[in-house]
């Protein structure tokens, strides 16, 4: 039974999304729940590797506090401390919790949850279903949901999109209206709180390993509403992709964690087969360059070594393509592991992995900005929360792989129960006085302007154009001159978008004028990455400068906001939370100087994990309830 | 190899508009599938003919066959537009929306009857809360292998396109949605609510309509042993049935 009063509306159906819609309805609340496609398409859906989480079944000494070690330095510290904490003592309730959902996890011979090794840490500690394991994540929350949506407390609204949030004089957000994409049809939805779940931006950069509603249209909505942008220059560019013509699929680093080498032929342009390379004239240059971690070091570490190889000339046949190679493994254990990426491997470039090295470059992949939030996953509008790959609080610098799919369900499960704090405070039950009929007026307005705008331009080619720009100026390697001249193009194309004819006669299921729409969003959303970037004269994780190649915690161990103006982003600088580990300098190429875990020995005093973990205890209740005993 | 390919689409502008078919001719490069030359007539929505029409409406998002979004009738077959790719089929190259639902717009239809399917069949496990209550059950490294094979459904309704029994004169709710209630009834846990899910199939439309014509297990693109599930599922009903009998 419903509880009156309170909706909360889940803005996006992936794993933040339905976790908190899930966490709103087990307390009794309804949820209107939007997304764009059905919430079993979402882009979670393509998350390959696994999920972290420290249970040291392993018996190698992992533990929670371990994993929160790892994510703060593979972010280069630029995190904001206390959450990740918390995620990562989350993590593993949250691993049980999608196994008693029945998801298909593979197992160990005892009939445990197996776990395998990912970037940036010397232990198992990722838990995979195959090589699909994001999609089998997806499907367990999206039957849950079913469930609340036979008992009636989730309203599902797919094929439909988030236009804006309602926003009233005293900056307090009211609702949000959205577009029926069959009809085109425009209403408002007044609600008590919004939580936005909507993903990454990776088509700003054209081709990316993203799905194609990955636009980041929606945090850019909320942007140009006054919503803040954290540290939108920090884009993850994944080290080993398919390159193709429609889009990048990824080859997870699920590859490198079964065993997977990567190496060039050590003499340039050198064309024969791969196979017919003897050993010693192959180069494996992340094993020779970081003995410690070898082709397990972090993602940025990882696309610089093999983009800066590519760019010496070392590349396959002098071009820009790596070998990932898995041959050395037997076929029978390459199937059982890591089948369902071997699959995409066949069947988009038509060569068998299990026998053939893979060829591979690095492809954008990961948004580790977003939109800002507080440690309640409220952003700087009372009201709006933000989740998942959206919101920018977990991953600092450079995301450790496995670490998105946990970051999702962390802060669903903390936006849920924080939305409907919210809600149940004196905030709601008030009239506006058309308040969202206009905010639905304005929206409609930018439909019937774009159906009747008439010119040369065609949106498709926009965006194609700014893909490419912004993939080669704003991703693996950032000069200014070329960011400067990045942002004078986005602001040419902005001023021709006003002459795009989006060529469609018919707008019932129209594709074209939702596009558009997205694409400006986009352009104004592309623009704070490329300046952020600009204003960052500093080398941090993803963010890779070589007239600046240090890390300058003195001046930008900072988070970046940015605030819309009508005349461009508008640029401060927060403090960072390094509360619990003092910032060092980052290297793989020796073992990483971590705190040694083991048993019940707490971590050396420099950390002050320990007691700040037990303040928390005492201060604050976990969002799952018990996980405090599984923190060893 | 020409430098362009010839597209011939079947398009309908909306469920009650008729069905015309347009050519277009879109630049050919080497390794692109069928939804990059959906693409390059986003770029220009011009006829073969040189008309200027609308662009074509599809479904896609993940485009590397894993969301189960872009199932279409290629040449004839029903397969996933992301994962077929140029160079391996004829040209000129014929595309048509799925059959056995009713067209949205051009490619795209409507395919909600899957999820309908889903929600019937009782399709996930009866968990107490999502508060930790500690890890799940042990499961056999065998019995996961096994249930990781059926649980890699995407919900792309190609099994549904290419079974005879999907029609519009019959209520059989397709392979699927079958393969979900092997899914969960194999699952420990999932066991408990077996019953349920065994009656959901039990009625009119359920697990006797199947035919046998196994066309479903031929065209799963993800190779889901869907004439397994569905046998294995055959003998848990007759079963249930056995003893629900004898119980009266």
């Amino acid at each position: 039974m419903a509880k009156a009063d309170i909706r909360i509306a889940v803005v996006g159906g992936g794993l933040a999304g339905l976790m908190t819609a899930i966490k709103v309805a087990e307390l009794g609340h309804k949820v209107d729940l939007f997304s764009l496609v059905p919430v079993r398409r979402s882009h979670s859906v393509c998350a390959q590797g696994g999920i972290n989480g420290a249970v040291n079944t392993k018996g190698e000494g992992d533990s929670p506090l371990v994993h929160f070690e790892d994510t703060v330095y593979g972010g280069d510290f630029l995190a904001n401390q206390t959450q990740v904490k918390m995620m990562c003592e989350m993590a593993p309730a949250i691993i049980y919790m999608f196994d008693r959902m029945g998801v298909p996890f593979s197992r160990t011979p005892e009939g445990l949850i197996d776990f395998r090794r990912f970037g940036g840490t010397r232990f198992h500690r990722t838990a995979f279903a195959g090589a699909s394991t994001g999609q089998q994540l997806l499907y367990a929350l999206d039957e849950q949901v079913r469930r609340f949506e036979a008992e009636g407390l989730v309203t599902k609204y797919e094929f439909w999109e988030f236009l804006s949030p309602v926003i009233d004089d005293n900056q307090v957000c009211r609702g949000l209206t959205a577009m029926n994409l069959r009809t085109l049809e425009v209403q408002a939805f007044p609600c008590d709180a919004v939580v936005m779940a909507t993903g990454g931006v990776g088509l700003i950069f054209g081709k990316s390993t993203n799905s194609v509603i990955c636009t980041g249209s929606a945090q850019s909505a909320l942007y140009q509403q006054g919503v803040k942008y954290a540290n939108g220059e920090f884009i993850q560019v994944h080290p080993t992709a398919i390159p193709g013509e429609d889009k990048l699929r990824l080859m997870s680093e699920s590859a490198r964690g079964e065993g997977g080498r990567v190496w060039v032929p050590r003499r340039g342009g050198d064309e024969r087969d791969p196979e017919s390379i003897p050993e010693d004239e192959r180069w494996y240059f992340l094993e020779e360059k970081y003995p410690a971690y070898g082709n397990l070091v972090p993602r940025d570490i990882a696309t610089r070594e093999i983009f800066q190889v590519c760019q010496d000339g070392f590349g396959i046949g002098g071009g820009n393509m790596v070998y990932l190679d898995l041959t050395h493994i037997p076929a029978e254990a390459l199937d059982r592991k890591l089948g369902a990426i071997l699959e995409i491997y066949e069947k988009f470039v038509g060569e068998d992995p299990r026998h053939t090295p893979m060829k591979i470059f690095p492809g954008v992949h990961y948004t580790m900005g977003g939109i800002w939030v507080d440690a309640d996953q409220m952003t700087n509008v009372p009201g709006i929360f933000a989740t998942g790959e959206c919101d920018y609080s977990i991953h600092g610098a450079n995301r450790l792989g496995a670490n998105s799919l946990v970051s999702c369900i962390y802060a669903g499960a903390v936006a849920g129960p924080a939305a409907v704090g919210y809600a149940t405070g004196d905030r709601h039950g008030e009239t506006y006085n058309g308040l969202h009929e206009g905010e639905a007026r304005r929206q409609a307005e930018i439909n019937e302007r774009l159906k009747n705008q008439r010119g040369p331009e065609n949106a498709y080619l926009l965006h194609e154009e700014m893909g490419e720009w912004m993939t080669d100026n704003v991703t693996v390697i950032r000069y200014n001159g070329k960011l400067e001249e990045t942002d004078a193009k986005l602001q040419e194309l902005i001023e021709r978008y006003g002459r795009v004819d989006i060529n469609e006669s018919v707008y019932w299921s129209t594709q074209a004028l939702p596009h558009a729409r997205h694409l400006y969003n986009m352009l104004q959303l592309a623009r704070v990455i490329t300046l952020g970037a600009l204003r960052r004269n500093e080398s941090r994780g993803a963010h890779y400068k070589p007239e600046f190649p240090e890390r300058n915690d003195a001046e930008f161990l900072k988070t970046t906001i940015a605030v819309y103006t009508p005349e461009g982003p508008e640029f401060s600088y927060e403090d960072v939370d390094i509360s619990l580990i003092p910032p060092r300098r980052r290297v793989y190429d020796i073992v990483k100087e971590a705190p040694k875990v083991a048993g019940d020995q707490p971590p050396p005093d420099e950390f002050h994990v320990e007691a700040h973990l037990e303040r928390e205890r005492k201060d604050k209740q976990h969002p799952f309830e018990d996980s405090s005993k599984n923190v060893t | 190899m020409a430098d362009t390919i010839r597209l011939r689409i079947r398009r309908q502008d909306s469920p009650d508009a008729p069905t015309r078919w347009e050519e277009f001719d879109v630049p050919y490069r080497k390794g692109e599938n069928v939804l990059t030359c959906l693409m390059d007539i986003q770029k220009s929505p011009v006829t073969s003919g040189g008309r200027r029409t609308t662009p074509v409406v599809w479904e896609s998002n993940c485009l590397e066959e894993v969301c189960g979004s872009c199932s279409m009738i290629i040449n004839g077959r029903a397969r996933m537009g992301c994962t077929t790719l140029v160079d391996k089929i004829e040209k000129p190259i014929t595309v048509e929306p799925l059959t056995k639902f009713p067209v949205v717009r051009d490619l795209m239809v409507d395919r909600s009857r899957l999820f309908d399917g889903f929600r019937k069949v009782h399709a996930w496990i009866e968990i107490d809360g999502t508060h930790d209550l500690g890890p799940g059950p042990r499961v056999a490294p065998e019995v996961q292998a096994a249930r990781y094979d059926m649980s890699r459904c995407m919900a792309c309704a190609i099994c549904l396109e290419v079974c005879p029994q999907v029609n519009s004169h019959s209520k059989f709710i397709g392979p699927a949605a079958l393969n979900q209630v092997r899914l969960f009834n194999t699952h420990p846990t999932g066991k408990m609510q077996r019953d349920a899910r065994l009656t959901a199939i039990m009625g009119p439309g359920g697990i006797t309509d199947c035919g046998n014509a196994q066309n479903c297990v031929k065209s799963c693109p993800k190779e889901i042993p869907l004439t397994d599930s569905i046998a294995g599922l055959y003998r848990e009903t007759t079963w249930y049935g056995l003893l629900g009998w004898l119980k009266k």
